[in-house]
């Protein structure tokens, strides 16, 4: 285990990295920008570094001054997060180079991972199903509407290098898909200073179901099971549960094991994720990309298999075995996440501004991953996560139940959140039934009517 | 004449109109970012945009004028 750990990022996940290291008595470091200096994560690390200005570019992306931050308070691991430089493997070099340990896989893996195309490539060849597209970046928007006659429409329009649902439409015909190649062109270029495009065959109705994989010291890669993330607004995720309702235990097993190729095929270490669609009218599911770090809902996965990933990941970027049975890996119960953003519940506009009252639910089987506390103030410059709202309970219609009240629990004011949209979620008839796809906040949105 | 306001704390992405030009409803004045989100902001009814308050990079909060059009 290493004795101390630089998180290299801000808000809910450096505070849920610090709590790992706090059980574990390893020293935690906090690098932040001016605009977090009163944010939770900066009081509970044991130490903390100011990196720079609010711009993200200047802190969070400053390679240099993180660096410099670890050197100074003499950190001997960097924790990534995720986001930020989380996927980004020139980094990890330079992490490694400085002598520090990267908590996280290879540069190599997460190289060959991050280019979505040559993903896709290596996944078809290591046997992993992949949905009809691209193998090479598409050149141009002709190229792309003769590569959309082969395959057929609707197609899905994506940024190789992308990330977060930036850059991603689909198009249901040659002219939508004229005019989205260049608006995803320069989006790409933009967010991921690179303008490669991928085609890819669009699943109309599909859900979005991902499963953890964790990379052993030995080299052994075994999957924690999968996390269902099928409720997204604008290809964003907002909610999030294991088990799957859409996922029975045939497809369960044929998912877990290819996932454990695809971490194979790279020789995986650490926490990761392979995401992928699953056809809710042939129950068929294809490859969509591997995350190659910690996940956003990763704590699901730690409610029903009470493995704490963070400890993992510290233990196998150190060489040490897991400390669980990786031959019987079982969950028990059934377990939900709830995204709370700073933005408007009907819209999904972003709402940043001073938190005055602040007040979590608490009880067993509730668990609060939170970023802000009351006098914070939120600011533009990062995503809108402000909480994840995790429960645990023994079946699906028990999770739902404590959400419920959960939901009405949780106080934040001052700002908007999202909050009185996952009451309406978690009401609705469709995620009640658990039959569900990745419209369902489409199809909730235009049911309430209100604009 | 209508002013067209901030709805919410952001940066200024980037200005599209040009000040003068005549402009048709629903077209981009300026496209804001706020939490890692673009967000177009557009002309509701067509005149001739006889302002343009901000500029690329400006942070603007809620409320802050953003263009008229008469």
């Amino acid at each position: 285990m290493p004795d101390s750990v630089l998180i290299a990022n801000r808000g809910e996940i450096a505070r849920r990295v610090i709590r790992t290291c706090r059980r574990l008595g390893v020293r935690a470091v906090a690098v932040y920008s001016e605009a977090d200096a009163e944010l939770p994560f900066v009081a509970e690390a044991d130490e903390a570094v100011l990196i720079g200005p609010a711009q993200a570019k200047l802190s969070y992306l400053n390679t240099g001054a993180i660096l410099d931050a670890a050197r100074r308070t003499g950190a001997a691991s960097l924790h990534p997060g995720y986001g930020f430089l989380a996927e980004n493997a020139e980094f990890a070099a330079q992490v490694i180079d400085a002598g520090l340990t990267w908590i996280g896989p290879s540069p190599e893996a997460i190289e060959r991972m991050g280019d979505k195309i040559r993903a896709r490539n290596l996944m078809a060849d290591a046997g992993v199903p992949v949905a009809e597209g691209a193998t090479e970046p598409v050149a141009d928007v002709d190229a792309a509407v003769a590569l959309a006659k082969q395959i057929g429409y609707p197609v899905m329009i994506k940024a190789a290098a992308g990330g977060g649902g930036i850059g991603m439409s689909e198009a249901a015909d040659e002219q939508a898909l004229r005019s989205g190649f260049e608006t995803a062109r320069s989006r790409a270029e933009r967010f991921f200073a690179s303008p490669a495009i991928l085609l890819e065959r669009y699943i109309a109705a599909a859900r979005h179901v991902e499963v953890q994989i964790l990379g052993l010291a030995d080299g052994r890669v075994v999957a924690l099971g999968e996390r269902d993330c099928s409720v997204q607004r604008r290809h964003q995720k907002v909610a999030e549960e294991t088990p799957s309702p859409g996922v029975d235990q045939a497809l369960r097993e044929r998912m877990l094991a290819a996932a454990i190729r695809a971490g194979e095929a790279v020789g995986y270490r650490g926490a990761g994720t392979v995401e992928c669609l699953v056809d809710t009218h042939t129950g068929e599911f294809v490859f969509l990309e591997m995350n190659t770090r910690l996940q956003v809902e990763h704590p699901v996965t730690e409610m029903v298999t009470g493995i704490d990933l963070v400890e993992q990941q510290l233990r196998v970027a150190d060489g040490l075995d897991a400390n669980f049975d990786v031959s019987s890996i079982s969950a028990s119960g059934h377990a939900l996440e709830l995204r709370i953003y700073a933005e408007d519940p009907v819209r999904f506009l972003p709402s940043p501004g001073p938190i005055t009252q602040w007040r979590e639910p608490v009880g067993e089987g509730i668990r609060v991953d939170s970023g802000y506390a009351a006098g914070n103030v939120v600011t533009p410059h990062y995503d809108p996560l402000l909480a994840k709202l995790v429960l645990h309970a023994a079946d699906r219609p028990g999770a739902l139940a404590l959400a419920r009240q959960a939901v009405e629990d949780f106080v934040i004011t001052g700002l908007k959140t999202n909050l009185a949209f996952h009451a309406d979620l978690l009401n609705s008839e469709e995620f009640g039934s658990g039959d569900y796809d990745t419209s369902v906040v489409n199809r909730l949105r235009s049911l309430g009517g209100a604009r | 004449m209508t002013e067209v306001r901030a709805e919410m704390v952001a940066n200024v992405w980037k200005v599209v109109a040009v000040e003068g030009d005549n402009v048709a409803d629903g077209d981009t004045l300026v496209i804001l970012e706020s939490m890692k989100m673009e967000i177009p902001v557009v002309a509701e009814g067509a005149g001739k945009l006889t302002r343009l308050a901000v500029a690329e990079g400006d942070v603007i909060q809620e409320g802050d004028l953003i263009a008229v059009i008469e």
